[in-house]
């Protein structure tokens, strides 16, 4: 211990912890992206001025960058409520997959019945109930058997991959249909989209994907800035996420924090299906969850599992998820696989790394202080 | 007769082609997992493996090179892996979700850019590939029944990295069971602080683990790219290398019984594929997603100790911060 | 007769000097320790015995001073470096793998090359010779996760002389031993200096120290107080010399007027996950109105003790009764439902049970109470109420700085305890459990704090108090219990005690101890 002290270090004032080390580690993310870009033999700052243009340059672009970070708020607010109860959930693809075959089961059922303000929670409770189910499995091995939550999610994914192909293609697929999808629900069972509720308002925008789930994503984020930090609830589960010990101590029983954050957590995770499925495609079909899961990992470490920052990160993976289509539309070279490579590096730089960054800023500081 | 026997021989002899990027990626992970160190990012290693083979081969038209290429990649992704867990004292589960999403981008992203191919390496040529080893005698040996089968199609005919796995599983069980660096690995995931008080390295252990999972990984993903396949395609591990976890774990982090139930798993995965629109006289059709979806619900039944108990390494996932 | 030797002495260690932060643990620490004796150095918690072994065995660096090792210097820098001069050292909590054999964790770091078929051969041919040499008592093909803690300790003196330690360091060994396992300890430290090794054995165990050694340091607040040859003293001395004459916390307090029991706990037995006894038989009870003070030196069942009262741990048996309620092993109680009963408590361990590091003040200040009617409304938390309590806690215990916002891990130690104390204090509640209330408290808030604790009681609150500080005890308690080994060893009012009888009996010298014991 002696030996690092000589180092001179000073503990980091708070803004930095809360911003300016994030901020860096992001920045460091983006600065290797560029790195490849440059690999690839394109200019990195041309990119970042065309998919700004393309996420943000007009109002088919907006958009569809928030058609994306709707569903990146999903899946970032449910890695973060896993993370402050000190679990890790890798389930979001899984969870968001049954989700959306709620919804879909739901619409299916109902839409020929009910009007379009019934089967609003309807569908959103269904998401809620089965994505919360498919979390409780994990959840509970983990606190009743043992294991570990982050294997037995990993595993879930893949069994609900398994699960949505045999059910397409054996059991909801449509009649005389060649590819695994249901038959369209009936229109009123299509969540509005932003654009038709603009027009009611005489504002017309060009078309895009962006749906009223947008409003659900708000209602979301505030849901859980409550919930976290406004109830004894959610006080309890972010003292378990802290210490265990010490939520022993004030009478609170971490299995049961376990199962309520791992469910809420698959809850918010499932209503990606409310989005897709019941916003964008009008029909149960498969893969509409691809990516956003695990987007919700880098979301919510980039957003240091808040829900400002979730909010943030989701715009800017908004920003490069339509950005990059646009991209690779102007320069062939880049892909928009481009975006999955920036999120892996989000995920490294700003957690596994997470603390590279920090004993230069620590020197920075104490130099500073002397000053 | 003859004829059922050859399905089930040609059966196995796919299950074991299935199971060789399991076998390796499995022991790769008990290195790896053995010594602490937890891999969520088996799968990451292994595509860029196969894509680092497929470019590298399609370019030198060497099968050397090209495994060359695919076992540098993975090292330099389980190097990364391993600062992250040993030197940054990260999250290592986060770390390997990062690398398989890292790369699951990036191969597409240079594969487009390098070969204007939609993201798939070129066709390789057979020098470019391991092919199937001619053994001495099959064709006199073909026309004898039950032997000649047997020799042609399940002991031989396979290309050479199919014995690589094979001999790695022995290799594995002796080098942890039976060397020194074996008794540190195993040490030093139980409790790194024995290690330490014994004046070993944690640190210098870890990383050598992490680099044999980089070799492993790096020989199961070219395996998939130029010896199973004639160049790489898109997410081609297509989650192999979470199924060779699940087998690590099935197996209990021992090399012969993962290496078991990666030939269980291999063997789902090609009756599978043989049942496939068939139906089962008594049964009726048997859904291939069930049997796919297998490897992983077995898992978890283990996991939850429903059937036998897999204990892991008891330093799994923790960073060693020297106390005293 | 080791003064005798010419040789030069095994070890030497010449004004060692360390600090950490503030504390300044080792201050100019000279001993000598002479080759095939069994020197033993005894002290209270934080005397500094431990960081004095830590830097000889290369955990530590000293800030200055020199060792000697056979009469060279030696630089130690860590544990390979003590190895390779013999010395080996057998930790309070022991360093082994529990899966592997003994032979297994014996060989480790010593295999005698790359493979371990050779090796292994080998290494059973010594340990059968030490086995021989020694009668430890251990099977080399034992799995070490099925062996009894004595066995356990056992494996670890022979790891440390299959080294060849010639030096051999044991921190607190009899901790976790049985009687009956210790006394064949002390039998192998005979036949290991017997065979002309040195044993450095650390022990708060004054019966220990005269039945095994040759010579003994006394420790006290970071220096040698004294050095003895142990068939020139006597436990007495040792006592006095080891607790010292302290300057005594004065406090003006009115005598106890103790009313109906409040808290009565009988016949309660614990083990820990070892299988270790931590609570054999506990028995006693708290009446309102007076300060009941548990001594000990830390690690004999204290801990546990309030945890199970806490009703964070679950007794394997007996009774705790808080006014008219029982708690039972069938029918226990978990923290919040004591909390309900009245009975608050202050834990030990301030940074990993009485706050979370990482929250405000304001949600450490709530922790435990967050479902109070006072904070909580039917889903929202009451914010205002919440701060305001905070900040009023803060100024009626003088928190500084006064930053509800700030974090907790920002707070000093003797500031975090204050708003500790607040919090469990602001109730009034019945009962109160109090564990450790000022380690690592400055001098004023000790004070403060010890004001509080009297106030309580004279308000008619039955309060527990645990510490290892008997000054501390002597100066707030109106009852002395005294515990170890998870006993409680004897009773004596506050008037009848004076601190070298309590230094005796919690050092087990004398159970019992005249006094009536308790149950």
């Amino acid at each position: 211990m002696s030996r690092t002290d000589r180092n001179v270090r000073a503990p980091l004032p708070r803004w930095a912890d809360v911003a300016l080390i994030p901020v860096a580690n992001v920045l460091l993310a983006l600065l290797a992206a560029a790195l490849i870009v440059l690999v690839i033999g394109e200019n990195p700052l041309k990119a970042v001025r065309i998919m700004v243009a393309g996420a943000l340059g007009d109002s088919q672009g907006i958009g569809y960058t928030l058609y994306y970070a709707t569903n990146y708020i999903f899946t970032g607010l449910a890695v973060a409520v896993a993370f402050h109860a000190g679990l890790f959930n890798i389930g979001g693809e899984g969870q968001a997959y049954i989700g959306g075959l709620g919804v879909g089961l739901a619409l299916l059922a109902f839409d020929h019945v009910l009007p379009l303000a019934a089967l609003i929670p309807l569908a959103v409770a269904a998401a809620a109930l089965f994505g919360a189910a498919w979390a409780f499995v994990p959840a509970y091995l983990q606190a009743y058997r043992g294991s570990h939550i982050v294997i037995t999610t990993i595993m879930f994914n893949f069994i609900a991959s398994a699960l949505m192909v045999y059910l397409m293609v054996n059991v909801l697929i449509a009649p005389h249909q060649m590819s695994p999808e249901s038959r369209e629900f009936l229109p009123n069972a299509w969540l509005p989209t932003i654009g038709s509720v603009l027009a009611g308002l005489g504002i017309t925008v060009e078309r895009s994907p962006l749906n009223l789930s947008l409003v659900l994503a708000a209602l979301a984020c505030v849901g859980v800035w409550i919930y976290l930090w406004h109830t004894p609830w959610g006080y309890e589960l972010r003292t378990v996420g802290q210490s265990e010990r010490a939520a022993v101590y004030a009478g609170v029983k971490p299995r049961h924090i376990i199962l309520v954050a791992m469910a809420v957590s698959g809850a918010l995770a499932g209503f990606v299906g409310v989005n897709e499925i019941m916003g964008v495609q009008h029909r149960l079909l498969l893969n509409f969850n691809l990516g956003y899961g695990f987007t919700g990992i880098a979301v919510a470490l980039m957003g240091r599992n808040h829900p400002v920052g979730v909010v943030l990160a989701s715009l800017l993976f908004g920003i490069l998820s339509q950005g990059g289509a646009e991209l690779a539309f102007e320069i062939p070279a880049i892909t928009p696989e481009m975006i999955i490579v920036i999120q892996g590096l989000i995920i490294l730089f700003s957690g596994a790394l997470a603390n590279m960054s920090r004993p230069f800023f620590e020197r920075i500081f104490a130099l500073a202080a002397r000053a | 007769m003859q004829d059922a026997y050859l399905i089930a021989l040609l059966t196995l002899s796919a299950t074991i082609r299935v199971s060789t990027p399991l076998i390796l990626g499995a022991m790769a992970g008990l290195f790896s997992e053995r010594s602490g160190i937890v891999d969520v990012g088996l799968e990451g290693k292994m595509l860029a493996a196969a894509f680092a083979a497929g470019a590298a081969s399609a370019v030198t038209h060497s099968a050397w090179l090209g495994l060359a290429a695919g076992i540098v990649a993975a090292t330099a992704l389980a190097l990364i892996h391993g600062f992250a867990s040993i030197t940054q004292r990260g999250n290592q589960v986060v770390s390997g979700v990062a690398i398989n999403i890292l790369v699951a981008g990036l191969t597409i992203v240079l594969g487009i850019a390098w070969f204007h191919q939609g993201g798939e390496t070129p066709p390789l040529p057979p020098e470019g590939r391991f092919m199937p080893i001619h053994f001495p005698g099959q064709d006199a040996l073909a026309s004898v029944p039950v032997i000649g089968p047997i020799y042609g199609h399940l002991i031989g005919g396979h290309n050479l990295l199919v014995y690589v796995a094979v001999a790695a599983v022995p290799l594995t069980h002796w080098i942890v069971n039976a060397t020194r660096f074996g008794l540190r690995l195993r040490a030093v995931g139980e409790n790194p602080q024995a290690v330490d008080t014994a004046g070993v390295s944690v640190a210098w252990l870890r990383y050598r683990a992490v680099l044999l999972c980089g070799l492993l990984t790096g020989i199961a993903g070219t395996y998939m790219s130029i010896a199973q396949n004639a160049g790489f395609t898109r997410y081609m591990s297509a989650g192999q290398g979470f199924i060779a976890l699940a087998a690590l774990i099935f197996g209990k982090w021992r090399a012969w019984p993962a290496m078991g139930a990666c030939l269980l798993f291999g063997f789902l995965d090609a009756v599978a594929i043989r049942l496939q629109g068939v139906s089962v006289p008594g049964i009726g059709e048997v859904p291939v997603q069930l049997i796919e979806a297998l490897p992983y619900a077995l898992t978890v039944i283990l996991l939850a100790g429903f059937i036998g108990r897999a204990v892991a390494p008891r330093a799994s996932g923790i960073p060693y911060i020297k106390e005293h | 007769m080791p003064a005798a030797e010419p040789a030069p002495p095994a070890i030497e260690l010449r004004h060692i000097d360390k600090r950490f932060g503030t504390v300044h643990a080792n201050r100019d620490v000279s001993m000598t320790i002479a080759r095939g004796s069994i020197t033993g150095i005894v002290g209270e918690n934080g005397a500094g015995k431990s960081t004095l072994m830590s830097i000889l065995y290369g955990f530590y660096d000293a800030d200055s001073g020199d060792i000697l090792v056979n009469g060279e210097p030696a630089a130690i820098r860590n544990p390979h470096d003590a190895l390779h001069l013999g010395i080996g050292m057998v930790h309070q909590h022991f360093v082994l793998i529990d899966p592997f054999t003994v032979l297994e964790n014996v060989m480790l770091g010593a295999e005698g090359g790359a493979l371990l078929r050779r090796g292994k051969g080998k290494a059973r041919a010594e340990l059968e010779r030490l086995e021989t040499e020694y009668g430890l008592g251990v099977n080399p093909d034992a799995v070490i996760g099925n062996l009894p803690v004595g066995a356990q300790q056992r494996v670890e003196i022979l790891k440390a002389l299959y080294r060849g330690a010639a030096i051999l360091i044991l921190d607190e060994p009899t901790g976790v031993l049985t009687p009956q396992e210790a006394e064949q300890l002390f039998r192998i430290l005979q036949t290991i200096k017997a065979r002309g090794a040195t044993v450095i054995l650390i022990t708060h165990k004054l019966r220990e120290i005269m039945a095994a050694t040759d010579e003994v340091y006394v420790m006290r607040a970071g220096t040698v107080v004294a050095h003895r040859r142990t068939e020139e003293t006597d436990e007495g001395e040792l006592a006095e010399l080891m607790i010292g004459r302290k300057v005594r916390l004065e406090l003006d307090k009115a005598p106890a007027a103790p009313g109906a029991e409040r808290l009565l706990v009988e016949d309660v037995t614990l083990h820990d996950a070892r299988g270790v006894t931590v609570l054999d038989h506990v028995g006693f009870g708290v009446r309102a109105g007076e300060i009941v003070g548990v001594a000990g030196v830390s690690g004999n069942g204290q801990t546990e003790l309030l945890e199970v009262l806490a009703g964070i741990r679950v007794a394997e048996t007996g009774r705790i009764s808080v006014d008219r309620t029982a708690i039972t092993p069938a029918r226990p109680m978990d923290p919040a439902q004591m909390r309900e009963l009245g009975v608050a408590h202050i834990p030990e361990d301030r940074h990993r049970l009485g706050l979370v590091v990482s929250f405000e003040a304001t949600e450490s200040a709530l922790l435990g109470y967050q479902r109070d009617g006072a904070y909580a409304g039917p889903v929202l938390q009451r914010h205002q109420a919440i701060n305001r309590h905070c900040a009023a806690l803060m100024e009626e215990f003088d928190v500084r700085p006064r930053q509800p916002f700030l974090r907790s891990a920002n707070f000093s130690g003797g500031n975090q305890q204050k708003l500790i104390v607040a919090r469990e204090l602001a109730r009034d509640p019945t009962v109160l459990l109090v564990g450790q209330p000022t380690r690592g408290v400055d001098i004023g808030a000790i004070e403060f704090i010890h004001r509080q604790l009297i106030e309580h009681r004279d308000a008619g609150a039955a309060i527990l108090l645990v510490s290892v500080e008997l000054d501390e005890i002597m100066a707030l308690a109106d009852r002395i219990l005294v515990m170890c080994d998870g006993r409680i060893v004897g009773e004596v009012a506050r008037h009848d005690a004076d601190e070298r009888m309590l230094g005796l009996m919690m050092a087990n010298a004398r159970a019992g101890n005249g006094a009536a014991a308790s149950t």
